[in-house]
C-alpha cells in the first residue's frame, strides 16, 4: 500500500455507492421541503433517476477494475454483475412503489430514500473484498430492511414484521461478526484473498472450521435458508409488499455474492457438506411449508426458502460451473420474483387485504392480462421450459451433477415437482376459481405496468437467449481462477 | 425455401393467430371467425406435407436445423418423417373443426378460449417434428398447460379435480424423461436427435450399457402415462368426461398420440436393445389395456366415458403394434394412431353434440333419438362403425394389421388381440342400440333438433375421411412404410446378431 491517499480511481470504484447515496440524501432533503400534495410523488422520480443512474455508474465502473481502498473494495465482472442487478432491482421496486404508497397512504419520503440506502449497501457487500467493510455493507443493507418492513404504521402485523426481523437479524448479523472474529484469529487477517491463501496452505485448524461455521450462519439466515428461515414467512407477509419484493431478491442477491466470495475465493473448509446439509433442507421444508400456505404472501415467502436452496446447490459444485449456475439463478429468480411480487402488491388493494388465495379467485376473468402475467412468472418459479427459471434450474442441477452430488440433484427434481403443485393452486384459483364477490380491480398505473413489462421481458429474455448472461457469468468465473 | 420453413410455419402459425387474437377482435363473432380461418389456414399449409414428401427418402425431410443456445448445446432442430408429418396433418386437420364444434358451446371467455386452442394446437405440432430433445420437452410440456387450462376453464362439474389431476399425473411422469434427457445430453454433449442416436449405436457412450434400462423406462414412462397404457390410464376417464368437447377432442385425436409417437421415435429409435429385452411385459400390459378397456366401456352408463374407456383399448393396440417389431404392425399401430384421431375426435364431437342440447351424457337419459335426430344418427352409426373397424372403413385397416403383425410375432398375443375387435363392436353397438332405437322414454328428447348446418360443416370433413382411409389406405400407408422400414432397421441386424449365436 504505497498510497496513503485515495486516488480519484479509488472513488470511481466506488461510484454506484456514491450516486445511490447522494441520491438518497436529496430524497430526504426534497421530502422535507415539499408540499404535502407533490411529496407523494417526486421523491420517487428523483428515487427512479439515482437507481437509473447507479446502473450507468456501474456499467461506466466496467472499465476501471481493479481494488480500491487499500484493498477493501474490489471492482471485477464479478461485482459489477450485482451492482446491475441490485439497482435494477431497487429501479423496478421504486416502480412498484409509486402505484402502492398511493393506495396505501403511506408517506413517501422516507420509503425512498430507505431503499436508496438499502442499495447502498448491497451494492457494497458485493465489491467488498475485506470481512469488516461487508460486515458494515450488510448492517446497512439491513438497517433499512428492518425499517421498511414496518412501513405500513397502521397495520399490526407490519409492525411485528419489523420487530422480528430486527431482533432476528441483529442475532444472525452477531454470528456474523463472530465468525469474521474467529477468522482473524486464525489467519490473522480479515482480507479475503490472504485469508484464501492462509486456508489453502493447508493449516485448516478447528478454528477456521467454526469461523466458516459461525459466518454461514449469519448469511444463511439473510438468504432465509433452512434451519434459519423460520422468520421468513411472518416478515414477507407482514411487511409491504414491494417490499417483500426487494428484500427477497436484492439482498439475497448481494449476500450470495457475499458467500460466493468467502466459499470459493476464499476456499472455505468443510463447504461441500454444509452446503449439501443446508440446500437439502432449504429445498424440501421451504416447498412442505408451501403445500399448505392460503396466503400468497406466505406461499411465495416458503417458495422464497426452497429457491435458496436450489441456489445453495450451485455452491456445493465445482467454482467453474457453480460461480455462473449461481449468478444465473440469482438473475433471473430476481425477475421473476419481483415480477411475481409487483402483481401481489398490485391485487392487495388498500390495507393489503386481498392477499390470500381466495382472493385470486376469478381473476382471469376480471383483469385476463394481471392473471396472464402472474401465469408467466409462476411458470418461471416452476421451472417450465422458455422461462428463466428453467435455465437457472437447469444450470444448477447440472453444475451439481458434473461434482457428482446425484443425490442432492434427485432431491432437487423430487422438491421441483412437488413444487409445481403449490404454484398450481393459485394458477387453479385464477382460472377455474369463480370469485365470491367481485371486486373490481383497480387499473393498473404506468409505473406498475412498466415494472411487469420489464420483469416479463426479462423472465422470457433469460428463458429463450439464456447464452449472453451466461457466458458473462461463465468468463467471470474464469477471471476469478486465474 | 419453404422446403425448410414450411414445419416452422404450420407449427407457428396457430400461435401468432393466437398474438393477435390477443390483440385485436372484440366481438365474440370476429374472434370464431378469426380462429376458424387461422386454423384452416394452417390446416392448408399443411398439406404441403404430404404433396411434397419424398417416399423413396427415408430420414427426415423438411429439415431445419440452427444454432439457437450455445450452451447448452441446443438446437432448433425441425424435421419430419412420414409417421410424424401424418400426425401433423391429423392435428391440423382436428382443430378447425374444434372451432366449429365449439361454436356455441363456448359462450363465456371466448377470446380465452380461442388463444388456448391456438396455443395447444401449436404446442402439439411442436412436438412431432422436433429434433432436439430439448425442443421436444419444451413442446411436450407446452401441451399441458393449455390442456389443463382448457378442462379446468370449460369443463364440466368435476373440473377443476380432473385437471390437476391430469396435470400432476403427466407432469410427474414426464420429470423422468427429464432425467433421461439431460443424462443423455450430460453424456453425449448434445440434444440432437440424430446425433444421440448416432453416438449410442456407435457404442461409444460412456456407461450406456448401465444405465440404458432406466433411460428407456425414464422415457417410457412418460409415454405410458401420456397413452394412457394399464395401469397409468385412471386420469383419462376423469378428464374426458369433464372436458369440454374440443378438449376431449384434441385430447383423445391428437394428445394420446404424442405418447405412442414418442414409443416409436424415441424408445424404439433410441434404445433397440431395451425396446426388445422389455418387450414381453409391454405387450403384455398392451394386451390387459385392450381387454379391460374395452371391458370397462361396455358397463359405462355415460357416454362419454364409455368413449374414453374405448379409447384405453385401441390406444392398447397401438402399443402392441410397436412391440411386435415387424413391419406390418408397425405401420398398423400408425395408421390406428390416425384412424382412431378421426372417429374418436368424430365420436366425441357428437356427444358434445347431444350434450349441448341436453346437458347430460347418461345413456340412460336416451333413446328412440333415431326418430327425432335422422342425420345425426347416421352420422353416429357411421362412424361407430368406422370405430368398431368394419371393413372399408378406416378402424378396420390398422386393427389388420397390427393383427397380422402380432401373430407373426407371438401368436397368442394376435388371439388375445383378436379379441378386442369383438368386444368392441359389442360395447360400440350396444351403445348405440341403447341411445338410438327402442321407444322415446323421455319427452324432451322427442322434440331435439337435428344437426345444423355448422355441426354438418364438422362432421362432413371426419365421415369422409374415415371412409377415404378405409378404402384406400395405401395413400397413407406409401409414405408410412419407409419411415417404419428405417425405424426397424436396427432390429433386423438385432434379430439376424441373435441368430448368428
Amino acid at each position: 500500500m504505497n498510497q496513503a491517499i485515495p486516488q480519484a480511481v479509488d472513488y470511481i470504484r466506488i461510484l454506484p455507492e456514491i450516486v445511490l447515496s447522494v441520491f438518497g440524501i436529496a430524497v430526504m432533503i426534497l421530502d422535507a421541503g415539499l408540499d404535502e400534495t407533490r411529496r407523494q410523488k417526486l421523491p420517487g422520480m428523483l428515487a427512479l433517476i439515482g437507481a437509473l443512474a447507479a446502473v450507468a455508474a456501474a456499467l461506466f465502473q466496467s472499465q476501471y477494475p481493479g481494488s480500491a481502498f487499500y484493498g477493501m473494495v474490489q471492482v471485477d465482472s464479478f461485482s459489477i454483475f450485482f451492482h446491475v442487478l441490485v439497482a435494477a432491482v431497487t429501479a423496478i421496486v421504486i416502480l412498484t412503489s409509486y402505484e402502492y404508497l398511493a393506495t396505501q397512504e403511506i408517506r413517501a419520503g422516507e420509503y425512498y430514500a430507505l431503499i436508496l440506502f438499502g442499495a447502498v449497501g448491497m451494492s457494497l457487500m458485493s465489491s467488498a473484498v475485506e470481512l469488516v467493510l461487508i460486515f458494515i455493507a450488510l448492517e446497512i443493507s439491513s438497517i433499512s430492511t428492518y425499517i421498511l418492513a414496518g412501513f405500513r404504521r397502521r397495520a399490526a402485523v407490519s409492525s411485528e414484521s419489523s420487530v422480528k426481523y430486527f431482533l432476528l437479524g441483529s442475532f444472525a448479523t452477531a454470528f456474523f461478526l463472530y465468525g469474521v472474529a474467529l477468522i482473524y484469529g486464525a489467519s490473522g487477517s480479515t482480507s479475503i484473498s490472504v485469508i484464501g491463501a492462509f486456508l489453502r496452505s493447508g493449516q485448516v485448524s478447528l478454528l477456521a472450521y467454526m469461523a466458516v461455521a459461525l459466518m454461514f450462519v449469519g448469511l444463511g439466515f439473510k438468504v432465509a435458508a433452512a434451519p434459519f428461515h423460520i422468520w421468513t414467512p411472518d416478515v414477507y407477509e407482514g411487511a409491504p409488499s414491494p417490499v417483500v419484493a426487494f428484500m427477497s431478491t436484492a439482498p439475497k442477491a448481494a449476500v450470495f455474492a457475499v458467500m460466493l466470495r468467502i466459499m470459493f475465493e476464499a476456499a472455505a473448509p468443510g463447504r461441500v457438506w454444509l452446503i449439501w446439509v443446508v440446500a437439502a433442507l432449504s429445498m424440501t421444508l421451504g416447498n412442505l411449508g408451501a403445500l399448505v400456505q392460503d396466503n400468497v404472501k406466505r406461499l411465495l415467502a416458503y417458495s422464497s426458502i426452497a429457491h435458496a436452496g436450489y441456489l445453495l446447490m450451485a455452491f456445493a459444485a465445482m467454482p467453474g460451473n457453480g460461480i455462473p449456475a449461481a449468478m444465473f439463478y440469482t438473475a433471473s429468480y430476481a425477475a421473476m420474483n419481483v415480477g411475481a411480487f409487483a402483481v401481489v402488491s398490485h391485487l392487495g388493494g388498500a390495507g393489503e387485504r386481498r392477499t390470500s388465495l381466495e382472493d385470486y379467485a376469478g381473476l382471469s376473468r376480471q383483469s385476463p392480462v394481471l392473471a396472464a402475467t402472474l401465469t408467466i412468472f409462476l411458470l418461471s418459479l416452476i421451472g417450465i421450459p422458455i422461462t428463466g427459471g428453467f435455465f437457472a434450474k437447469f444450470y444448477v442441477f447440472s453444475a451439481a451433477l458434473q461434482a457428482n452430488l446425484v443425490g442432492l440433484v434427485i432431491l432437487g427434481v423430487l422438491n421441483s415437482a412437488v413444487g409445481a403443485y403449490y404454484y398450481l393452486r393459485i394458477l387453479v384459483a385464477m382460472y377455474m376459481r369463480e370469485a365470491r364477490v367481485e371486486v373490481p380491480s383497480p387499473p393498473i398505473s404506468l409505473g406498475l405496468g412498466a415494472a411487469l413489462a420489464i420483469t416479463l421481458v426479462a423472465t422470457i429474455y433469460l428463458g429463450v437467449l439464456p447464452g449472453r448472461v451466461l457466458e458473462y457469468a461463465s468468463r467471470t468465473a474464469a477471471d476469478w481462477a486465474r | 425455401m419453404l422446403e425448410s420453413s414450411i414445419l416452422t410455419l404450420v407449427t407457428f402459425i396457430p400461435l401468432a393467430g393466437a398474438l393477435l387474437l390477443m390483440l385485436a377482435p372484440r366481438r365474440d363473432r370476429d374472434i370464431r371467425i378469426f380462429a376458424l380461418v387461422v386454423t384452416l389456414l394452417d390446416f392448408v399449409l399443411s398439406l404441403h406435407l404430404p404433396a411434397h414428401f419424398h417416399r423413396a427418402h427415408s430420414g427426415f425431410q423438411f429439415e431445419l436445423d440452427s444454432a439457437w443456445i450455445s450452451r447448452p448445446n441446443i438446437h432448433y432442430h425441425m424435421g419430419a418423417d412420414g409417421i410424424s408429418m401424418w400426425l401433423v396433418v391429423l392435428t391440423t386437420f382436428l382443430t378447425p373443426l374444434c372451432v366449429l364444434i365449439s361454436w356455441r358451446s363456448i359462450h363465456e371467455r371466448v377470446k380465452e378460449f380461442f388463444i388456448i386452442l391456438l396455443i395447444l394446437e401449436t404446442a402439439l405440432i411442436g412436438v412431432f417434428v422436433s429434433l432436439d430433445l430439448f425442443l421436444f420437452y419444451f413442446f411436450w410440456e407446452g401441451t399441458l398447460i393449455p390442456m389443463a387450462l382448457l378442462i379446468g376453464m370449460y369443463g364440466h362439474g368435476r373440473r377443476v379435480y380432473a385437471a390437476i389431476k391430469f396435470f400432476l399425473y403427466t407432469m410427474i411422469a414426464s420429470v423422468f424423461m427429464l432425467a433421461a434427457i439431460l443424462w443423455l445430453y450430460a453424456k453425449v454433449g448434445s440434444f440432437d436427435f440424430v446425433t444421440i442416436q448416432t453416438a449410442l449405436r456407435s457404442g461409444q457412450v460412456e456407461n450406456f450399457p448401465a444405465a440404458a434400462a432406466w433411460l428407456f423406462l425414464g422415457f417410457f414412462i412418460a409415454f405410458a402415462v401420456k397413452i394412457p397404457l394399464f395401469p397409468f390410464h385412471t386420469w383419462l376417464p376423469d378428464a374426458h368426461v369433464e372436458a369440454p368437447t374440443a378438449g376431449s377432442v384434441l385430447l383423445a385425436g391428437v394428445l394420446l398420440k404424442m405418447g405412442t409417437y414418442g414409443m416409436v421415435r424415441f424408445d424404439l429409435g433410441l434404445f433397440p436393445e431395451q425396446s426388445r429385452a422389455n418387450t414381453w411385459w409391454i405387450a403384455i400390459l398392451a394386451l390387459i389395456g385392450i381387454v379391460y378397456g374395452a371391458l370397462v366401456a361396455m358397463v359405462q352408463p355415460n357416454l362419454k366415458k364409455l368413449i374414453a374407456y374405448s379409447s384405453i383399448s385401441h390406444l392398447g393396440f397401438v402399443v402392441l403394434g410397436i412391440f411386435t417389431f415387424t413391419q406390418a404392425g408397425l405401420d398398423g399401430a400408425t395408421f390406428v394412431m390416425l384412424a382412431h384421431g378421426i372417429s374418436t375426435g368424430a365420436l366425441f364431437m357428437l356427444a358434445g353434440i347431444l350434450y349441448e342440447r341436453r346437458h347430460t351424457y347418461e345413456m340412460s337419459d336416451f333413446g328412440g333419438l333415431a326418430t327425432s335426430m335422422p342425420v345425426y344418427a347416421a352420422f353416429f352409426l357411421f362412424i361407430t362403425l368406422a370405430s368398431v373397424g368394419l371393413p372399408l372403413l378406416n378402424g378396420f385397416v390398422g386393427e389388420f394389421l397390427v393383427l397380422s403383425g402380432a401373430f407373426r410375432a407371438q401368436p397368442w398375443w394376435g388371439i388375445l388381440g383378436a379379441t378386442g375387435v369383438i368386444w368392441s363392436a359389442c360395447y360400440l353397438l350396444w351403445m348405440y342400440q341403447r341411445v338410438f332405437f327402442g321407444k322415446i322414454t323421455h319427452e324432451v328428447n322427442a322434440g331435439l333438433p337435428d344437426l345444423s348446418g355448422r355441426e354438418r360443416a364438422a362432421l362432413w370433413p371426419a365421415a369422409v375421411i374415415a371412409l377415404l382411409m378405409g378404402v384406400a389406405p395405401l395413400l397413407w400407408l406409401n409414405q408410412i412404410e419407409n419411415s417404419v422400414h428405417a425405424i426397424l432397421a436396427p432390429y433386423a441386424t438385432l434379430a439376424s446378431k441373435v441368430v448368428g449365436r
